[in-house]
């Protein structure tokens, strides 16, 4: 974390990642020129108002002229309008731009993410892969709205200032002009000393904030040893460094503003001094002197401000990086070119020599070899490691098998694309998940297709219908993050309900070890009785209740089959099976 | 808004320095204040056709004036600016010192992102009010004053004229920075939705998958997306006016004064030099006035967050040292005699006790095993012993005083705790065995992770005892954590050491050796071991078995195997998950 932080801040400009950045721009090409277009415009309406001041001083002021200066006054009234309306249009129209870049890009990085297979998410913290769709993004907008249409502005103000200023006298221009070399060197010399005042300050919070979380989640280590005036002492230090750095960036901007006020200054007094002597000898107007007091004026702001544009630019190099490397990620996982489709699936299962391993070192499945029947019913039992959610994950075609093949209806489910293969299967996963929705919503997954009708009958067949009927709200009541308002039961039986309502050929059930009271215990029961009802159902087992259910045992142990068959078979092989049943399932009571 | 009176103390702190900044602000705003006279004086001396060394020795004036401003600016920031930082820095002190202090039951309701954020955020908008805030409230007030005294000087009637659209400046600034801020909560909020939906969406990945959801998913993310992008060119809508709000209200004083100050110039009232200047002052007065407005905004959002901070500085800590303390009572007194007598808890706002009337001696010298299921009160039982939480009903007395008299550091430093999760700081392995003292005593740090069973691994580190653990360093393996922690604890040499379950990460290899070290070192202590596994306990001198927070089985190893109750199934169980795990 406060490693990249430090990268973020000093990251060379990439004229590769320039070039592909300028791609999320090519859409919105028009609207860029035209926003170019109007803050060019706003510069020099901006640079035109002065010289309107010798005129109405010099002709109309001097002169009496009442009429003549109403005139003046009347333009300028009308540039001013004219500028804001114009400056409005400009800012509204740069943000439109910048937000429509952003969600382009945010809307391409997320599905891409989507897209992805199970690997990937292994390997990322989700905290990063979120990162990248909304702060990474979100230093992005900042090039894309405001930084590059008004670094043309800043270019143009100073360009208008100065050809106005051309126009109205050459040699009084350049000897305004004189300080900028000063004013240039000072700003330079400024943003150096503050971005690395700031390049500290940054490591310091970060710092200070990883140690206050530190001590907040470490707090009973901090109380149990009796250390809470060392910690004090401790965090009082870096409290302290980041107080004095942050000083340190204080005198830098105390010593800045009030440099600038003086060469402005100045360049005041160099305007009264030449220009002065000039309007004396009558070589200029006074009118022209009062002007260029003005212009003088306007002429630092753009300059200072693009300095920071540099900055911006440089903090979005980084992010963009960050961004193209996930854009970059292509999932090992893909469908088959020419895709055999099947339709009307039978349910029949082989695991041909199978082998497997998540991490190239570690084989997790062995040698597999099993065939499931259409319409069987199958459990998996062994204990934790055994492999038995890997199975499922083959089958789900989360991960390729590294050896060997898995046929669905006698098809290698590798030329089959994923849709095809998940269309035809459901999983019930242990832990179940549930999205900040409704009930319906988590019911369906959002499929329209799926009527009021069905639902209610998954409802009913998974035992939910008298929880879901005491709900003010029926479907339509508000499940929280993670589902943290409803029991572990009931959130089982919804994802059971989930299952159902997308009448899968194939059921794959993880059951669930937590315990749950005996009334919710019997529901579950018949709702697993109801799943797995006329479907191919493979089941990573814990009840005997289910068990006893299945045609077929399948017994793994260390990644490999062990042993295959009955309840009663295998009880009387007294093997492993026979372990497991008195460890785990022989006190389980039998609710039939 | 009231909130704010709490930083009085804070600001009474620095009061001289304040006092002193508020002077030089004064005098900086004078010297400015000045400087557009003599320009205006300069340039009526021109159109009266003076000689150069007089105009010479008015641009003189003009830049040494600005010289005398811009040093007292100087000043300004140091002190002012200066101060808000040193504010900043006390009152984040005085948050986390106090955050240290207060109980476990705090943090079993508050999320450390929610107390980070206080850390951080509130303190940085207090910190924003105090320093921007105080420095341009006190320059806005002061220039105003003095400006309009030199403008009312120069021509009243064009002056009132020219700074009518001022206070509309203000006003404009106030409420578009308002609208801005709600706005923005707006925008805000909406990331945050978004935020949650990438989030909830890359975590339930394998759902969404394995029901091919991802379509239905990516267009709910664009639903979001969208909503953020809505809001956030709603909020660009407003922003967009600032800009051209500003100067075209400032334009509109300067084209008022160029042209009823030109009447006046006319009518012979006024010079073309005071229009000069009006010019040059008016443009001073600009950024003051939205200043202005953005200094209500800055208080605004202070107030809110100096309530939070004193929401949480104004929690007295429920377990401290009190009247009823007896301060007579040295670590040397304590021996590790310990006596629990009817005692009974329950989480503050809960219904349900986790321990019921628990009575237990373990004596000095001795070993307690506890075994029990998950959610017994194993856990409970022992944080009543450091003070963790008191129990609600019943006693606890150590070496036959009442806990709640032993001063809190004196109980502390006599028990030794190595909690179920392993928490280590990340800083060096040395730093943090040694981490009850201030100086590492490397003999006993040494001695200390051999008895742990973790001298080996630390051996074999190229940087050893110095090796930076965490995010910056190396991450230790389960058992290697829990090694540490038991060092850690050994290192502390207390009189009464608990273990709870932190054996559980560590093979049945090692534990013997700790176990077995551990004997010697407790020979004169007491010792109190949470475990899962029976071959952890089975040679405590007393073991009890905790169930729904009662003490249901209770004696020595094979007195409770006799009994066939609830350990012996444990054990039974053990025995088979053994063999089954060495097929």
């Amino acid at each position: 974390m406060t490693r990249t932080e430090d990268e973020a801040l000093n990251k060379p400009i990439d004229k590769r990642l320039m070039r592909r950045l300028l791609t999320y721009f090519k859409p919105y090409a028009k609207y860029i020129l035209l926003a170019t277009f109007l803050t060019i415009t706003i510069s020099a309406l901006a640079a035109f108002r002065p010289s309107l001041t010798p005129i109405a001083i010099d002709e109309k002021i001097a002169n009496g002229d009442i009429p003549g200066l109403q005139l003046i006054i009347v333009i300028l009234l009308g540039t001013l309008v004219v500028q804001g309306l114009v400056q409005y249009a400009m800012t509204y129209l740069t943000s439109w731009i910048g937000q429509y870049i952003i969600f382009d890009l945010r809307k391409n990085i997320f599905d891409h993410i989507n897209s992805l297979n199970l690997k990937f998410f292994d390997n990322s913290p989700i905290g990063r892969l979120v990162t990248r769709v909304t702060s990474d993004v979100e230093v992005l907008f900042e090039v894309f709205s405001s930084g590059i249409v008004t670094a043309f502005g800043d270019i143009f103000t100073i360009v208008w200032i100065m050809t106005f200023m051309f126009m109205l006298d050459v040699e009084l221009t350049l000897v305004t002009l004189s300080v900028l070399p000063i004013l240039i060197y000072a700003t330079i010399i400024f943003r150096r000393k503050v971005r690395e005042s700031y390049r500290r300050i940054r490591i310091l919070v970060s710092k200070l904030n990883a140690y206050i979380q530190e001590h907040i989640v470490g707090i009973s280590i901090v109380q149990y040893f009796n250390k809470e005036n060392r910690t004090i002492k401790e965090f009082e230090e870096i409290n302290r460094s980041h107080t004095e750095q942050n000083k340190k960036s204080i005198f830098y901007y105390a010593i800045f503003f009030p440099t600038v006020e003086l060469i402005g200054a100045i360049s005041t007094g160099l305007i009264i001094w030449y220009g002065g002597g000039q309007a004396i000898q009558e070589v200029i107007s006074v009118g022209v002197l009062i002007a260029f007091i003005q212009y003088s004026e306007m002429f630092f702001r753009p300059i200072r401000d693009l300095s920071e544009k540099y900055n911006i630019l440089q903090q979005a190099m980084a992010s963009s990086e960050r961004i193209f490397e996930v854009l970059d990620t292509k999932s090992p996982i893909k469908d088959p070119e020419h895709p055999i489709t099947l339709h009307n699936v039978k349910g029949k299962i082989e695991f041909n020599d199978v082998w497997f391993s998540y991490n190239d070192n570690e084989d997790v499945l062995k040698n597999i070899n099993f065939k499931i029947n259409p319409g069987e019913k199958v459990a998996f039992v062994g204990a934790t490691g055994a492999g038995k959610s890997t199975v499922i994950n083959l089958l789900e075609r989360f991960y390729d098998v590294n050896k060997g093949e898995i046929l669905l209806d006698g098809i290698d489910i590798r030329n089959l694309t994923r849709e095809n293969l998940r269309d035809h299967t459901a999983i019930v996963l242990q832990d179940v998940f549930l999205f900040s929705g409704t009930i319906r919503s988590n019911i369906t997954l959002g499929n329209e297709k799926i009527t009021d009708n069905q639902i209610w009958e998954a409802i009913r067949n998974s035992g939910l219908e008298e929880f879901i009927n005491s709900l003010p709200d029926k479907l339509n009541h508000k499940v929280n993050e993670r589902g943290s308002s409803l029991s572990v039961g009931q959130r089982q039986l919804i994802s059971f309900a989930r299952a159902l309502v997308y009448n899968p050929k194939i059921l794959i059930l993880d059951e669930a070890t937590s315990s749950v009271d005996t009334h919710t215990e019997i529901l579950i029961q018949h709702a697993i009785e109801e799943l797995i009802k006329g479907r191919t159902s493979i089941i990573i087992a814990h009840r005997l209740s289910t068990i006893q259910k299945c045609d077929k045992i399948i017994v793994m142990h260390k990644g490999e089959v062990k042993e295959i068959g009955t309840h009663q078979e295998l009880l009387s092989n007294n093997g492993l099976y026979y372990k497991l049943y008195e460890l785990q399932y022989k006190e389980q009571p039998l609710n039939e | 808004m009231n909130s704010l009176l709490a930083l009085k103390p804070y600001l009474s702190k620095y009061r001289n320095r304040l006092f002193l900044g508020y002077i030089i602000i004064v005098l900086h705003i004078t010297a400015m204040a000045y400087q557009p006279l003599v320009i205006g004086d300069a340039i009526d001396a021109i159109s009266n056709g003076a000689e150069t060394s007089v105009i010479l020795n008015y641009a003189l004036i003009a830049v040494g004036l600005v010289l005398v401003g811009g040093t007292f600016l100087f000043l300004t920031r140091q002190n002012i600016i200066v101060v808000s930082r040193e504010i900043e820095n006390d009152l984040r002190y005085d948050f986390f010192s106090h955050l240290q202090r207060l109980p476990k039951s705090f943090y079993n309701s508050r999320t450390t992102g929610d107390l980070m954020n206080h850390a951080i955020s509130d303190i940085n908008n207090i910190r924003n009010f105090l320093g921007p805030g105080i420095m341009y409230s006190m320059q806005t007030f002061t220039r105003l004053i003095i400006t309009l005294y030199i403008l009312f000087n120069i021509n009243v009637k064009v002056t009132i004229i020219a700074l009518a659209p001022l206070p509309v400046i203000s006003l404009a600034v106030y409420l578009i920075g308002r609208l801005t801020y709600n706005r923005s909560l707006k925008v805000q909020e909406s990331l945050s939705d978004l935020t949650t939906k990438a989030q909830e969406t890359f975590s339930g990945i394998r759902v969404i998958k394995s029901f091919m959801r991802e379509q239905y998913e990516n267009l709910e993310f664009d639903k979001k997306s969208r909503d953020f992008f809505h809001k956030s060119l709603k909020l660009a809508k407003v922003q967009a006016f600032s800009f051209p709000m500003m100067f075209l209200l400032t334009g509109l004083s300067i084209i008022l004064v160029l042209y009823f100050g030109g009447v006046q110039v006319m009518e012979g009232n006024m010079t073309i030099g005071n229009i000069g200047e009006y010019i040059i002052y008016l443009g001073q007065l600009t950024w003051p006035m939205i200043a202005f407005g953005w200094i209500i905004n800055l208080i605004q959002r202070a107030a809110p967050s100096m309530k939070r901070f004193k929401d949480i500085t104004d929690i007295e800590p429920e377990i401290a040292d009190g009247k009823h303390t007896n301060h007579n009572i040295k670590e040397r007194d304590i021996e590790g005699e310990i006596l629990f007598k009817n005692v009974s808890f329950k989480y503050p706002g809960s219904e349900n006790f986790v321990l019921k009337n628990v009575n237990l001696k373990i004596h000095k010298g001795t070993v307690l095993g506890i075994i029990g299921a998950t959610g017994s009160g194993k856990t409970t039982l022992v944080n009543l012993l450091p003070r963790v939480f008191d129990p609600t009903s019943g006693q606890i007395t150590l070496d036959g005083y009442p806990l709640n008299i032993i001063p809190i550091n004196v109980l502390r430093n006599s028990i030794g705790i190595v909690p179920q999760e392993s928490f280590l700081f990340s800083t060096s392995i040395g730093k943090n065995i040694a981490y009850s003292s201030d100086v590492i005593d490397d003999l006993l740090m040494i001695e200390s992770s051999k008895q742990a069973g973790l001298y080996k691994d630390v051996a074999e580190f190229p940087r050893q005892f110095d090796t930076i653990l965490g995010e910056r360093g190396i991450t230790l393996s389960g058992g290697q954590k829990q090694r540490t922690s038991i060092a850690r604890a050994i290192y502390k040499q207390p009189k009464i050491l608990i273990l709870d379950d932190s054996l559980s990460a560590v093979d049945t290899n090692t534990e013997e050796e700790i176990l077995s070290a551990l004997k010697s070192i407790m020979k004169d202590r007491t010792s109190i071991i949470i475990s899962h596994r029976i071959s952890t306990i089975k040679n405590a001198n007393n073991i009890i078995v905790l169930r729904k927070g009662m003490i249901a089985e209770e004696g020595t190893h094979n007195e409770l195997l006799a009994m066939k109750g609830i350990y012996f199934d444990i054990y039974q169980k053990q025995l088979l998950e053994e063999q089954i795990s060495k097929l």
